[in-house]
């Protein structure tokens, strides 16, 4: 079974100053394809330091990193930009649509970037819409839709460019639980069509939809373990 | 990114804070519409000018008569009869910087033809007067050399005159009566407009030097004439043919050290020349002083997009998560910025252009909008956009994605 994500003893090391914090210590997992995992902990942990460095926004001070076989530890911002395009999806805690734009423009973005034309932009992005449940959404604007569907739309957008991994960064965090269930389904859904989801999530109950659960403590790995494959509806705290 | 993305980024940016993009472009457009009226105004007048330095012919340099006294009165400047049909062919075979020299003859009278009646200026001139001018006829013909030997009394009718006298009827082949004199129309003039000085100059009759001479002027001698009208080879040479015409008339009047000249040359060309000069400088006085606005402009517009920018931080965090490279960032906010100033560019151009049309048709000013001036105008805006906006584009698109996403 080949690795999507493969890191080698990271640290990460930040200087104000001085003073120098090490906000990972050390770090080493893999994740396959095809797996869902949930990165927990509490804050100042150093989940969220790991997962910019996974999402290719911060680069490592030192370890080795490969995303899909590519060495990206060392590229510069450019070409970092270039693999956020091609290889990743972000889905975060405040949805980050971009305002006044219709919903099918925002799930178009990542296609921008990547040079598709019109044509074949809207084309992936109804597709992907239609994936989500947000068949019939396509115009309506961000402040036009609720906290779900706009994260449904984030989705949509994580996923139009076929990514190796969707990272999602506390996705039900501003949530009501309710929506939060259905987000998750959605992401269970999606991971048993073979999507690779690394998800940061500091509630238990959202990280029992994933299979396998890492726990940072101070910038180290306290515990990786697998939960069995991902709870269906109805088990909500 | 393609570049119709791009710039339908940026309109949807302008078209979201629409006042404040309107405030912002406001400046550029009154700069633009500035320098454009300016420039309207200023090469307006410079061109009026250079009209007129043509409508006298080029590279003239006029010969007139001194002062004399007679009885204790001295005439003024001009009023002396010391210049004669002799000098002004001495001039024109004497003079090697001399291309023509026309001795002419100017006085006023009544014009009859039928039941018709004219008062206008009446000028005897050889055939050169024509050629120095540059004044062809666009009927009839003109006045040869046979006309002016023999005294012929024949005459050419400006514009003003024939139509006074003729209505829109052809004068060629009547016969006038110049201070009850007849003579033969052989032609009418080329429209010529009016002087530097503002004299209709196609109200005048046209007849031979030696004609007027012995019919229409009085004189102490024969062969006086009024003036001499001399034309330069060429534009270099207009100085040496003015100390040549000096020198030669100075010998053959026998003017030494001690003696007043009894005649006077002026370089017409080079008066208007300097009056041309003093017109360019002023529009380009006015449009620096314009152009200072455009400045204050751009550096308003340079204001509004670096709050723009970080307004805007997090859609830039989220752009560049999702795979916008630095140059994408730059370029977006570039390409607002030069919207921002072209837009303003083509608004102030409608103004200007407008501003100049009301200030020819109310204030009376000619004006002229040159394609070159719009073009330059245009570019000009597009270089302040370019110039003012690189600075928060830059800002933007070195943004830390992770700190830009963070930011509330």
């Amino acid at each position: 079974m080949s690795s999507v994500i493969s890191l080698t003893d990271i640290r990460r090391v930040f200087s104000m100053g001085d003073q120098q914090f090490e906000a990972l210590k050390g770090v080493s997992f893999d994740i396959t394809a095809g797996e869902f995992v949930a990165i927990m902990g509490a804050s100042g942990s150093g989940k969220s330091t790991s997962m910019n460095i996974l999402g290719c926004l911060d680069r490592p001070t030192s370890g080795r990193y490969l995303l899909d076989g590519l060495d990206v530890g060392g590229m510069p911002a450019n070409q970092l930009a270039e693999i956020r395009n091609k290889k990743l999806g972000f889905v975060f805690q405040g949805f980050n649509l971009l305002a006044r734009t219709p919903a099918v423009e925002n799930v178009e973005l990542p296609l921008v970037y990547a040079g598709f034309h019109a044509k074949e932009r809207r084309q992936q992005a109804l597709i992907v819409m239609e994936q989500v449940g947000l068949a019939g959404k396509e115009n309506n604007h961000p402040s036009q839709l609720s906290g779900g569907q706009q994260q449904r739309v984030a989705i949509a957008r994580a996923l139009v460019n076929h990514p190796a991994v969707i990272l999602a960064d506390e996705p039900t965090g501003n949530l009501d639980s309710s929506t939060s269930e259905e987000i998750m389904n959605l992401f269970s859904s999606l991971n048993r069509q073979g999507i690779t989801i690394i998800m940061v999530t500091h509630e238990h109950d959202v990280a029992a939809y994933a299979g396998r659960q890492i726990t940072f403590k101070d910038g180290r790995i306290i515990s990786d373990s697998l939960t069995g494959p991902a709870r269906q509806n109805g088990q909500t705290a | 990114m393609d570049f119709i993305q791009t710039l339908k980024i940026a309109l949807r940016a302008l078209r979201t804070n629409k006042m404040r993009s309107f405030l912002t472009m406001l400046g550029i457009i009154i700069g633009i519409a500035a320098v454009i009226a300016m420039m309207a105004v200023g090469s307006g007048a410079s061109y009026v000018i250079s009209q007129q330095i043509a409508s006298i012919g080029s590279n003239i340099i006029l010969v007139i008569p001194g002062s004399t006294t007679s009885g204790g009165l001295r005439t003024g400047t001009g009023g002396a009869q010391t210049l004669s049909s002799d000098d002004a062919k001495a001039i024109m075979t004497d003079c090697p910087s001399v291309a023509y020299a026309a001795g002419n003859v100017r006085t006023s009278g009544q014009i009859i033809s039928g039941n018709m009646n004219w008062s206008s200026v009446i000028m005897g001139g050889t055939p050169e007067l024509f050629e120095i001018r540059e004044w062809p006829v666009v009927s009839g013909r003109p006045i040869n050399q046979q006309d002016e030997d023999g005294a012929i009394k024949v005459c050419l009718l400006g514009q003003t005159v024939a139509e006074n006298l003729f209505g829109s009827a052809d004068p060629v082949g009547n016969i006038i009566r110049i201070k009850k004199i007849p003579f033969t129309v052989i032609g009418v003039l080329e429209r010529k407009g009016q002087s530097p000085q503002g004299q209709d100059q196609d109200d005048a009759v046209f007849v031979p030097l030696r004609t007027a001479q012995r019919n229409l002027v009085r004189s102490q001698r024969t062969g006086i004439v009024g003036s001499i009208i001399v034309k330069a080879k060429n534009e270099e040479v207009i100085n040496k043919a003015e100390s040549e015409i000096q020198a030669l008339l100075n010998q053959r009047h026998r003017i030494t050290n001690s003696k007043e000249p009894d005649f006077s040359t002026r370089n017409l060309s080079e008066i208007l020349a300097v009056a041309e000069q003093s017109a360019k400088a002023m529009s380009l006085l006015l449009g620096a002083v314009a152009s200072i606005s455009l400045i204050v402009g751009g550096i308003g517009i340079m204001n509004i997009m670096l709050v723009s920018v970080t307004e805007r931080t997090r859609e830039i965090g989220i752009r560049m998560a999702i795979g916008a490279k630095t140059n994408d960032i730059l370029l977006q906010f570039m390409t607002e910025a030069v919207l921002l100033t072209m837009l303003g560019g083509l608004i102030g151009i409608a103004l200007g252009a407008g501003g100049a049309t009301i200030v020819s048709r109310f204030l009376g000013w000619p004006t002229m909008i040159s394609i070159q001036s719009i073009t330059i105008a245009f570019f000009f805006s597009a270089v302040v956009g370019i110039f003012f906006g690189f600075y928060p584009a830059r800002k933007a698109a070195g943004l830390n994605p992770i700190d830009a996403l963070r930011y509330e």
